[in-house]
This record gives C-alpha cells, sequence and structure tokens, in this order.
C-alpha cells in the first residue's frame, strides 16, 4: 500500500466511493485515504443534507463492512453508548445459581471461610457474558473492523465527548471491571456535527477536520446523475443552475445536496423535460423548508430560471 | 523538507491557526504518506490534519498559498533545497554557480556575479532561500527589522565580493558592469520581496499579540477610528472566551439534598429500600440581564463595545434587554439583534445620541415606561459617566431599580479620581448600587461582564 503513489490511491478512494454511488470531492478522498493511513477519525461538519452521513455508509460499503451508528442525542450516556451490565439477567442468574452457591458455601465453617471461598470465584457475575455491548464497544469487537458512525456529536453534552476520547485516540476502552478492550481491527471512524455549538479542542485535535460545503455545480451535476439516473442532461444542468442560485439568496435554510436530489427525482416523476416558471413554483416546497424562505424565492423564480438557462449556453 | 514543514507550522501559527505538538507529529506522519509531489493533496492534507475550523481552514490556506508561491524551485526540484540548506553558511551558491559558471566570458568572478549574468532564475531563487534560512528569516519578528534581514540576506550570498568586482569590472569592463548593476538592483527587489512575505507570513503572530495588548489596555472611549474594527474583532473574541467558559452547564454543581420523597417513589420496586438515589437540584437563576446604556457623546464608544459584548454571549445569557439614553431612554434591544453592530449603532445614535445627557430624565422614561422588565432575577446594569449637567439626578429611581432587581452594577468608564467632581453625580448613585466599577478598557469590560455572568453559575 505504501509503495502506490498517493494520488493514485486517492483517485482509488474516489472511484471506490462513486462506485457506491458517492460522488466525492478530492478534499473528501483525500481524508478519507488519510483517515485510513494514519489511522485516525474524520469529523465531518457542514451544513445538513450534504452527505455527511452518507459518506459512512458509502464507505462501509465500499470496503464491505459492517456499518456501526451511534446517534448522539441530549442525555446519551455511557449506558447507551458503551455497554451496559444486563441486569435482569445478574439477578436471575443468583437465583437458579442459589442452590449451587449453598453447595460450594456448605463446606465453610465460619463467615471468613465462605467469604475466601467466593473469592476463589471470582467475580462471576461481572464477567463477559453480563455485559451488554452499545455500539462503541460492538464496534471495538468487530474481528473484521468496521466502519462507526457517531452522527451529530453536537447534539450529545460536553461530557460525553470526554467519554469519547479514549476510543478516537487508542480505539480502546476501559471497563472498570473488567479491564481495557482494545479493537480488534481499529475501525473507521466516522464523526459529524452540524456545528449546533462548539466541540471541544481535545475532541477536534484527535480527528481529522474535513469540511463539506455545498458542492460545485459540475460535481452536483454527477451527483444528481448517480442518484436520479433516469434524468435528462439538460434537465440536470438547468435544475442544478437553479439550486445554485437560489443558495444565493440570503434563505433560513438553503437546499442542499439531499434536497436537490429529491427535487430531481419530483422532476422525473412529473416528466418534466424542462424547467419553467409554473412547475417551479409547484415544486418549490420540495426544495424549500420554509414558509417564509418559498415567500422569498417565488418572486425570484422567473429570473432565476433564465439565469440557469443561460448558463446552460455557456456551460 | 521537515526544515521546511517547521516553518510552515510556525507561519500557521502566525496565522492563527492554532498548531500543537501533537497536530504537527500528525500532519508530517500525514504529509509523509502523501508526499510533496502534488501541492493539491499536500494543501488538502494540511488543512485536514492543522485546521480546525471553516475559518481556521481558510486562514490556513491562504497561508499556504502564500507560504508556497514564491519558491517554485523548492517544488521543481526539491534535491536543490536540502543540498543547498545543508551548507548553508560559507558558499551558500557554490553550487548554482557550478551549473551556469562554465563556458561564461565573466571568467574570475564571484560565484553570485556569475549567477546573476547567467539570469538563473532558479538557481537564484535558491540561493535567496538558503541565504534567507542562513539569515534566519523565519525570527523576524517587527517591520523595522526588514533592512537589517535584506542587508543580512544580501551578505550571505556573497555582496561583499560582488561589490569589490563591480569596482574592479568599471574600470576594465563597463559594460558588463552595467549589466551586473542591473541585475543587482533586480536581485535586491527580488531579496525585498522575500523579506516583506517573510514577515507576512511569521511576524503576524508577535505583532498581533502586541496590539492585541496595547489594544486590551486602551481606553475605549478615546479609540482611534482606525482601530474601531480591530477592537470589535478583539471583544468578540472576548465574547468567545466567556461563551466558552459559562456555556457549559456544571450538573455536579447543581447536585443538592437528598430527595426523600422521589427516592421513595422509584425505590417502590425494592420495597423502598434506596438503590437508587434522587437529587433535588438547587435551583439556578437563568441569567437576566437589562442594561441601560449612556450613549451621550462622552460615554457613546465604551457603550457601543459593551453593547457588543452583551449581545454576543447568547450561548450564556439569553435574555438581554438593552436601553439606550442620553435625555430620554428608548429600547434598544431589537435593533442590536437584528442589524450588524455598525449599523445597529448608528440607528441608536440617530435615534438617542448627540443629546447632551440627563441622567433624571432618563431614569423617569425608564421608571414609566419599562420598570416591568425587571425581575428579582434580573441584573441590572447601568453604564455612564453619571455626568448630569447639573439637573436632577433623581436617585431616588435609581433606589427603586435597585430593590426591584437582583443585583445593580455601574459601569463607569471615568477613572475613580473623578467621580464626584464637576456634575458627576456618582456617589449619590453610588449608595444604591451593589457593585461599582471602572470600565475603560477592554480588559475591565472582559472583567466585568465576566463576574455579573458568574453570579448566575
Amino acid at each position: 500500500m505504501a509503495e502506490q503513489k498517493p494520488s493514485t490511491a486517492i483517485e482509488a478512494v474516489e472511484s471506490g466511493l462513486a462506485a457506491q454511488g458517492y460522488i466525492a470531492s478530492r478534499q473528501i478522498a483525500t481524508a478519507v485515504y488519510l483517515s485510513q493511513q494514519i489511522e485516525k477519525p474524520i469529523l465531518v461538519e457542514g451544513p445538513a443534507g450534504v452527505g455527511k452521513t452518507e459518506l459512512a455508509k458509502a464507505i462501509a460499503a465500499w470496503r464491505g463492512k459492517k456499518m456501526i451508528r451511534l446517534q448522539c442525542y441530549e442525555g446519551l450516556d455511557e449506558a447507551k453508548a458503551l455497554y451496559e451490565w444486563k441486569y435482569a439477567k445478574q439477578l436471575l442468574y443468583t437465583q437458579i445459581l442459589k442452590d449451587k452457591l449453598g453447595e460450594v458455601l456448605g463446606g465453610a465453617k465460619t463467615l471468613h471461610d465462605a467469604l475466601a471461598q467466593l473469592h476463589d470465584f471470582g467475580d462471576v457475575f461481572f464477567s463477559k457474558e453480563f455485559v451488554e455491548p452499545r455500539p462503541l464497544l460492538q464496534a471495538l469487537e468487530q474481528p473484521g473492523g468496521c466502519v462507526l458512525l457517531i452522527d451529530e456529536i453536537d447534539k450529545s453534552d460536553a461530557e460525553f465527548e470526554s467519554l469519547l476520547l479514549e476510543i478516537l485516540s487508542d480505539f480502546q476502552v476501559t471497563i472498570p471491571e473488567l479491564g481495557t478492550v482494545s479493537a480488534i481491527t481499529p475501525p473507521t471512524v466516522i464523526l459529524t456535527s452540524n456545528s449546533e455549538r462548539d466541540l471541544g479542542d481535545a475532541l477536534k485535535r484527535r480527528c481529522l477536520h474535513l469540511h463539506i460545503g455545498f458542492p460545485e455545480q459540475r460535481l452536483e451535476e454527477r451527483i444528481v446523475e448517480s442518484r436520479v439516473p433516469g434524468i435528462s442532461q439538460t434537465l440536470r444542468r438547468q435544475m442544478v443552475g437553479f439550486i445554485h442560485e437560489i443558495r444565493s439568496l440570503d434563505l433560513k435554510k438553503l437546499p442542499s445536496v439531499s434536497e436537490t436530489i429529491d427535487w430531481a427525482r419530483v422532476l422525473v416523476l412529473l416528466q418534466v423535460s424542462e424547467l419553467d416558471t409554473e412547475i417551479v413554483k409547484d415544486t418549490l416546497n420540495v426544495l424549500l423548508k420554509y414558509e417564509a424562505d418559498i415567500e422569498a424565492a417565488t418572486p425570484q423564480v422567473t429570473t432565476f430560471i433564465a439565469k440557469a438557462a443561460r448558463s446552460n449556453v455557456f456551460g | 523538507m521537515r526544515e521546511n514543514l517547521h516553518r510552515f507550522f510556525r507561519a500557521a501559527r502566525g496565522a492563527g491557526v492554532h498548531v500543537s505538538p501533537a497536530e504537527s507529529i500528525d500532519a508530517m506522519r500525514a504529509v509523509s504518506q502523501v508526499g510533496f509531489s502534488d501541492r493539491t493533496v499536500l494543501r488538502d492534507a494540511l488543512l485536514l490534519t492543522l485546521a480546525k475550523s471553516q475559518d481556521e481552514k481558510l486562514a490556513l490556506g491562504d497561508c499556504f498559498d502564500l507560504f508556497f508561491s514564491q519558491p517554485e524551485p523548492r517544488q521543481d526540484q526539491p534535491g536543490t533545497d536540502d543540498d543547498a540548506s545543508q551548507e548553508a553558511d560559507p558558499s551558500p551558491s557554490s553550487e548554482a554557480a557550478s551549473e551556469g559558471g562554465e563556458g561564461h566570458p565573466s571568467e574570475g568572478l564571484g560565484p553570485l556575479a556569475q549567477m546573476l549574468l547567467s539570469q538563473d532564475r532558479n538557481a537564484l531563487a535558491a540561493a535567496i532561500a538558503s541565504a534567507s534560512g542562513a539569515a534566519s528569516l523565519s525570527d523576524i519578528r517587527y517591520s523595522t527589522q526588514r533592512g537589517i534581514f535584506s542587508s543580512r540576506i544580501l551578505d550571505a550570498m556573497g555582496l561583499q565580493r560582488l561589490r569589490d568586482e563591480l569596482d574592479e569590472l568599471t574600470a576594465t569592463n563597463p559594460a558588463l558592469a552595467e549589466r551586473l548593476r542591473t541585475a543587482l538592483d533586480a536581485l535586491r527587489e527580488a531579496v525585498r520581496d522575500t523579506v516583506a512575505q517573510g514577515l507576512a507570513l511569521y511576524a503576524r503572530e508577535e505583532t498581533e499579540n502586541l496590539r492585541n495588548e496595547i489594544l486590551r489596555n486602551a481606553p475605549l472611549a478615546r479609540i482611534e477610528r482606525r482601530h474601531v474594527a480591530e477592537m470589535r474583532a478583539l471583544i468578540r473574541r472576548i465574547a468567545q472566551r466567556l461563551r466558552e467558559r459559562y456555556s457549559k452547564p456544571r450538573k455536579r454543581q447543581r447536585r443538592g439534598h437528598l430527595d426523600v420523597r422521589r427516592t421513595l417513589r422509584r425505590n417502590a420496586a425494592w420495597g423502598g429500600i434506596p438503590f437508587l438515589t434522587a437529587w433535588k437540584r438547587k435551583h439556578r437563576d437563568r441569567p437576566k440581564i437589562v442594561a441601560i446604556c449612556d450613549v451621550s457623546g462622552s460615554v457613546a464608544q465604551v457603550s457601543d463595545f459593551f453593547l457588543l459584548l452583551i449581545h454576543s454571549l447568547h450561548e450564556v445569557v439569553d435574555d438581554v434587554r438593552s436601553f439606550a439614553f442620553s435625555s430620554h431612554t428608548i429600547e434598544v434591544s431589537e435593533i442590536l439583534e437584528k442589524k450588524s453592530p455598525e449599523e445597529a449603532m448608528a440607528e441608536i445614535m440617530s435615534k438617542v445620541g448627540f443629546g447632551s445627557s440627563d441622567y433624571g430624565s432618563s431614569l423617569v422614561d425608564f421608571e414609566k415606561d419599562f420598570m416591568s422588565t425587571l425581575t428579582p432575577q434580573t441584573t441590572v446594569i447601568v453604564l455612564g459617566d453619571a455626568r448630569s449637567n447639573n439637573l436632577d439626578p433623581r436617585a431616588d429611581i435609581l433606589r427603586r431599580i435597585s430593590e426591584r432587581s437582583k443585583r445593580l452594577v455601574w459601569l463607569n468608564p471615568e477613572g475613580r479620581l473623578a467621580w464626584g467632581f464637576g456634575d458627576s453625580e456618582m456617589p449619590r448613585y453610588a449608595t444604591f448600587c451593589s457593585v461599582v466599577r471602572q470600565c475603560a478598557t477592554a480588559q475591565q469590560l472582559e472583567r466585568a461582564v465576566s463576574d455579573i455572568v458568574a453570579t448566575y453559575q
């Protein structure tokens, strides 16, 4: 692998992801390549719907690995993210094993002897069998490695970030009763964030920082082409051009790639061959998610279509 | 090449990108993976490992372009550069000279002269690069050092010998001397550019720190117009620091006594044996701030910065209402929320600014219209010099404001010595304030606001 020229390796990443229907820009491919080479997680930031989560899925599909996803939310804690003891099972087993315990301890004369004998059995009830692995621990236990997606890390609490640090830098977790569990094969870790709050420096330092913005027109056309194959080239150009015009407006929520793809699907469904004012106005609610945004954009529709058509001639 | 990377890290720090040793190690590892052959890949790799936010990416991208813009030979023939930087001082350009010196009419001249005459751009650029390494250009800090670094670089390149040769040649071969002189001028220019670039790359950190230090302690009221934008940037950074410090919830501190009822209820399944405990939470007020700012001529600038700061603290204090007055009071919260700081301030000034201050009637206005904004959780901050032009100060209203609110903080841009002299009513107001402090510089402003927010933690 090291013998391979980096630029060809990066192109290989690009085409590999493209085969999974994910058209990656050069930066994205470089990040994926580097994260594999120097074994670092990638922290992906960017507006909603530019394909942050999709990237993890594509990597998993391309490498043929399992994807384990941890969706973050406020109040997410160790027990839900890392591991939990199976309390019910522990209780049940103590009940069932009561007689057995009686036998074992039967020979003991004094309380001290009983305790000593009990110690010989070790921590039976705090062994691996009673651990319920949650996504993070699961990811470390995959023998063939996996893609671990920690989605929307900015939604979790600040304490949870600190919990992640050990896993991100050393690919291991420490369970007080069991000791340290290291990854069999280091997983590829992808963290996504919508920049809802600033992440801690310690977390950022452990990751490659990748920012995915809105794609350039050409790239977006290729994305639409790969995702919505039924769309004609002229329409594709027009609609992507139109969306780029829309993004120049000052809106509450700008349409992102996922909206572009949805819109392309809608246009194909409606069997539209060319954009016109009517059809755009009717389907604007696919692109814009706020009433105020739709109101702001509606008067501009005609000019934007004209502009998109004009750029078509030259592009 | 490692040397170059290290210099790049220093330049990156100068550009405001935080590069810790661990990050530089990561960057080194990444670079060793991708190599130097493809500049865009190298750029991406460095951006990925070093920059931690979109702003930093932009800054670092610019820095990268600047850093790798001029010395092209570094990219074309990395070999020469490595060799040159090793042999460094005594005859930095001997190797380059051997390339261009053969079969030239100018036999017997020094290496620098031969290089200049052969017009070998690559060799010249490499020689400048290695000479600037020898002169440790990366230590440049202030723009006043440009001259000395230029001459150091030229000396390292062998200027002295060239001068001697020039003197000789003027007598023996005037035409050649003339050519050499033009070439030397061009060289001087190139060196000057290199030094200017070095200054832009390496000196930024130091100068910025120095300037910020000066700005932090400069009196806000008398700040020069050209520094206003920088001051705003500084205030924004202060706001960010305060946000980081106070926005994170502190759970442990909030835990109060055992909540017996909830504990019993929660453990009903175990027959009331308390396996799981429930704790009461200490009640903590959400920060509520009412800011009343004097925007008459003397304090307008300070109020401007203060309002900017308090309104950039959304994560910490979401409930801020601001009022501005000089002779009467209006609410300005909305203007500040909706508009950019510059526009907002202009609008506020056009509405209530430019009057002579009348604290009495402004307080009357406040009591009449906005007294209902005050609750027992509110901190009221009054910012002003308390100079009421000998009009009735109406300190009784301030007493009522103080009684209705949690705390009343008065920030006065004037020094303590001036309080109470002339038309200053500060001593009369001060009796009703929980805290009175001077607030003339950005540093004092930061401390004042920090203390106010801390009381809610």
